[in-house]
């Protein structure tokens, strides 16, 4: 399997490097510009584990990123702790730190991994605009995060490695300058002024420090003190990555995989590292009825599913991105496949003859459960599904009402909840930002009377409905009922749930085929 | 206002703009300008012929997406629309004439923007609100030209800065250095960003200087200085009242301080003593070492809040942004957006504009005197545009000697072979 294709960068880097082994070889150093694409083969089970690994650290990234400013102490313990915890120490390694042959070996294979599973996200995630900055955001957040960590020796090698020798200034020139130096720069004493070399770019390289008024700049050219040196490489490394995304996407269309990578590609993206509610696990509960729906919606149901009760009770229809999207989630909540047909049944017969309901939708209804077709037990869909899938068209209902709901309609719409308008506001706040997920929370917390913690991000809205019922039924979970223990967004034991909020099950196909093989 | 503007009535714009367009506007010097010395073959056509250019006719007709293969094209669909405004914007992919749903148009180049508008001043001016301006007011424009462009030119190192009147209560800058015109939009932004210190418009206190202060407040605090007197206490008599004077209270953190100042104040009667017995307050407390570290530079920091130039950023991120074009009627005030040289910032005054009433009529005054007498002058420079001409000339020089090196750098590297 070939990844990316940019040969001709890599023989620029070849011929930059000249002295061959060291420098050339991607995995020399724990920092990587992923410059070169990984070659060689891997299996399908590798590639898929590798790209949820990285993907795991990147959600984390994310999150973290939401709650405390991105560099600060609490930011850095909270992603240590957090990988430590989800057992991802491999981005917390830094250069030096084998001691004996088979540290070397340990940490090559790590590289290497690093690597490869870049490059996988870097396939799922060039497809749209909105793909491509989720994924450099949070590269960068991790480069920054592991660039950080490294020594002053390191890093100097690292950036040789990497053709980024910044030259700094003369000391006369920097004594010229002394004045300007230190008033310009960030928390720059006379202490550290002395101890600090400066770097002269372009001011264009150094956006973000002079965005801040952090640098000094004379005549286009801004002084980048060494403290610094990590957000020039970070824009460099961000401004590469842009440019690669760019042109994998480009490339994309011609992937010689179409069968195997594709579709696990095309749902990497929507891959939800977490429970997937299939109904296997909801079995034991049959009680929950179809008369019981309005209540337990009322009570307890997220915002997407609530619009789309509210439209199947005031339309007597739903069209069919809604049915799957409504039906597959109340199978989740515990409707059996009985149950669930008397629901729709019930309500679609208001408006059309029983004869055509059983003709048009009952078979849907049951391929659903897994008793027609393929036979494949879907799980309902997660918030990533519903919040990067199709967008609702007219008379659709369907989709994450926080990612498609217009701003003005939406605010409107939280009004109407039970939710104070500082706590609407505050939503809204996350929508702005396009934290859809973390403006479901707060929208829970709201809801729920709980203090609003961003670190807890709904992923799925059977999550939505299992927490409320804990919240608002606490008797329920000691009589050992099937509603199930909530868990952490930040989950360090996450399995991969394969096939996971896909139809057609392509990805569960392909690797249980190569498994076969 | 003043008495020459009431000269002007916007109901003779349909019988003066044509006169205007076909005789006075500069279309030669216009396009030099924005065809960049691709008669040098610097640049490609394109850089002109992918410009998009949009016109506002009478009664508020608001056409997109103009563009023009030459300057004969230009002047032909100028005096045939007769816009009541013209606005520029960005250089595109392909001529933005001819866009399609099949072709999407792609900014690629503009020059670098600001727009300095005096309704941002509402908060500390006092003679004037909104759209209005007077001579009391004016100085802050002059004080903004002054700041930015010393950052434009010392900080970010660009030769080429076309200061623009926008005609009625503002001014445009065009910065057309090659590297400006080709920033990406978050350059745009981030230069926007360093250059604002003020944000928002409400009154109060809205940033905080410490011991180290950033070479651009620095330099900008300097020229701030010498024309902070004139324009705080004598035009805007800035703690004449009470209200200007609990204004001025906000920005004191220190209770002490405070308390002090405001019974200074209430003993006081003018600007001026409340200025100066503040200043020695403060200094007096400092030597006594009283004041928090957030406190001890607020004399200079109500200086730079009342003075600091406040940028409409917006304009500059914005890489698609159209700007007013120089050389338009202010439909409003009936003015010419003249150019401004910033080197004469001060005696630039915004009530010596020339009208397009003033204009046409001058002309024909030109035109009766000399009946007959055959001669060649231009017609603009029948006119009290020359002046503005003048100063428009000596941007484009400059700007054409910067091409003139540029192409024998070009030579230069040709003949190696």
């Amino acid at each position: 399997m070939l990844i990316g294709g940019g040969k001709k960068r890599v023989r620029k880097v070849q011929k930059v490097s000249g002295d061959g082994q060291s420098s050339q070889h991607p995995h020399s150093h724990t920092l990587q510009f992923y410059r070169i694409p990984p070659l060689g083969n891997i299996s399908l089970q590798e590639f898929e584990r590798f790209a949820v690994e990285r993907l795991k650290a990147l959600k984390l990234f994310e999150n973290v990123s939401l709650v405390f400013t991105r560099g600060s102490e609490e930011y850095k313990n909270k992603i240590r702790t957090e990988l430590r915890k989800m057992g991802l120490k491999t981005f917390l390694r830094t250069m030096g730190q084998e001691e004996n042959d088979a540290d070397v070996d340990a940490s090559h294979e790590e590289r290497r991994r690093d690597n490869i599973s870049h490059f996988i996200l870097r396939l799922a995630y060039c497809k749209s605009e909105e793909l491509r900055r989720w994924f450099i955001q949070q590269e960068v957040d991790l480069f920054r995060f592991r660039f950080l960590q490294e020594s002053a020796v390191s890093i100097k090698e690292f950036l040789e490695q990497n053709d980024l020798a910044y030259a700094a200034i003369s000391q006369e020139e920097k004594a010229k300058l002394r004045r300007r130096l230190i008033g310009a720069t960030f928390d720059m004493g006379d202490g550290l002024f002395d101890s600090s070399d400066f770097y002269r770019v372009p001011f264009t390289e150094a956006l973000d420090l002079v965005r801040g008024r952090k640098v000094y700049l004379r005549h286009g050219y801004a002084y980048i003190p060494s403290s610094e040196l990590v957000s020039l490489v970070c824009a460099c490394f961000r401004l590469e990555l842009s440019k690669a995304l760019a042109r994998t996407a480009r490339m994309f269309p011609i992937i010689e995989e179409q069968e195997r990578l594709l579709p696990m590609l095309n749902h990497i993206n929507e891959w939800y590292l977490g429970e997937d509610y299939g109904s296997r696990k909801t079995k034991a509960s049959g009680e929950v009825t179809a008369n019981m729906v309005d209540g337990l919606c009322q009570e307890s149901f997220p915002p997407c599913m609530q619009q789309l009760n509210r439209a199947v009770r005031t339309d007597h229809h739903l069209k069919y991105n809604g049915r799957l999207q409504y039906g597959l989630f109340l199978k989740g909540v515990g409707l059996s496949l009985d149950e669930s047909m008397r629901f729709w049944r019930s309500e679609f017969t208001k408006l059309i003859e029983l004869e055509k309901f059983e003709r048009q939708y009952a078979y849907s209804i049951r391929y659903n459960y897994g008793k027609e077709g393929r036979r494949k037990d879907y799980t309902p869909y997660s918030c990533m599904k519903l919040i990067m899938g199709a967008p609702p068209a007219a008379g659709d209902h369907h989709g994450c009402p926080f990612r498609f709901t217009a701003p003005d309609l939406l605010a409107q719409r939280l009004k109407g909840m039970k939710i104070s308008s500082t706590q609407a506001d505050s939503v809204m706040e996350m929508v702005k930002g396009n934290h859809y997920q973390l403006a479901c929370s707060r929208c829970f917390a709201a809801v729920h009377d709980q203090p609003p913690d961003d670190m807890v991000a709904i992923d799925h809205p059977n999550q939505y409905f299992e927490l409320s019922q804990r919240i608002l039924h606490p008797e329920k979970e000691s009589t050992g009922a099937s509603l199930k223990q909530p868990r952490p967004s930040l989950r360090s034991t996450g399995t991969m749930n394969q096939g996971e909020c896909l139809p057609s099950g392509a990805v569960t196909q392909t690797v249980e085929e190569s498994l076969g093989r | 206002m003043d008495d020459e503007h009431s000269k002007y009535d916007p109901a003779i714009l349909p019988d003066y703009l044509p006169i205007y367009y076909r005789r006075l506007f500069p279309y030669k010097e216009y396009f030099r300008w924005l065809s960049y010395g691709n008669a040098n073959g610097l640049v490609s056509k394109s850089t002109f012929q992918n410009r998009e250019f949009s016109f506002t006719l009478k009664d508020d007709i608001y056409i997109r997406y103009q563009s023009f293969a030459d300057q004969a094209e230009l002047e032909k669909e100028i005096i045939k629309r007769c816009p009541y405004k013209i606005d520029i914007g960005a250089v595109y992919t392909s001529k933005p004439k001819d866009r399609s749903p099949a072709i999407t148009l792609t900014p690629v180049e503009k020059e670098l923007v600001f727009d300095i508008d005096m309704t941002d001043y509402d908060d500390v001016r006092t003679c004037c609100s909104g759209a209005d301006i007077c001579h009391k007011c004016w100085p802050f424009m002059t004080l903004a030209i002054k700041v930015i462009d010393r950052a434009l030119k010392d900080d970010f190192g660009f030769q080429h800065r076309l200061w623009v009147y926008s005609g009625r209560r503002g001014v445009h800058c065009w910065v057309c250095d090659e590297e400006a015109r080709k920033l990406s939009v978050s350059a745009r932004s981030a230069v926007a960003e360093y250059l604002t210190l003020i944000k928002g418009g409400n009154t109060g206190k809205k940033f905080t200087l410490y011991e180290n202060v950033h070479p651009l407040i620095q330099e900008s605090y300097t020229l701030i200085k010498k024309g902070f007197l004139d324009l705080a206490i004598v035009k805007q008599d800035f703690l004449g009242s009470k209200v200007e004077c609990n204004k001025f209270l906000k920005f004191i953190v220190d209770d002490g301080l405070r308390k002090l100042l405001e019974a200074e104040f209430e003993s006081l009667d003018t600007s001026k003593q409340r200025w100066a017995s503040a200043v020695n307050v403060v200094r007096t407390t400092l030597e006594q070492g009283s004041l928090k570290r957030n406190g001890r530079h607020c004399i200079e920091e109500v200086m730079l809040s009342f003075c600091y130039p406040r940028l409409d950023i917006n304009v500059t991120k914005g890489l698609n942004h159209l700007l007013k074009s120089p050389f338009c009627i202010h439909p409003k005030t009936g003015r010419v957006c003249v150019p401004i040289d910033p080197e004469d910032a001060d005696s630039f005054d915004p009530f010596t504009v020339p009208t397009i009433s003033q204009l046409v009529d001058e002309f024909n005054e030109y035109e009766e005197k000399n009946k007959g007498s055959g001669d060649t002058v231009r017609d603009v420079k029948k006119t009290s545009l020359q002046k503005s001409l003048k100063i428009f000339e000596k941007f484009l020089r400059k700007l054409e000697a910067s091409w003139t090196s540029k192409k024998i750098e070009q030579n230069e590297a040709t003949m190696e072979f």
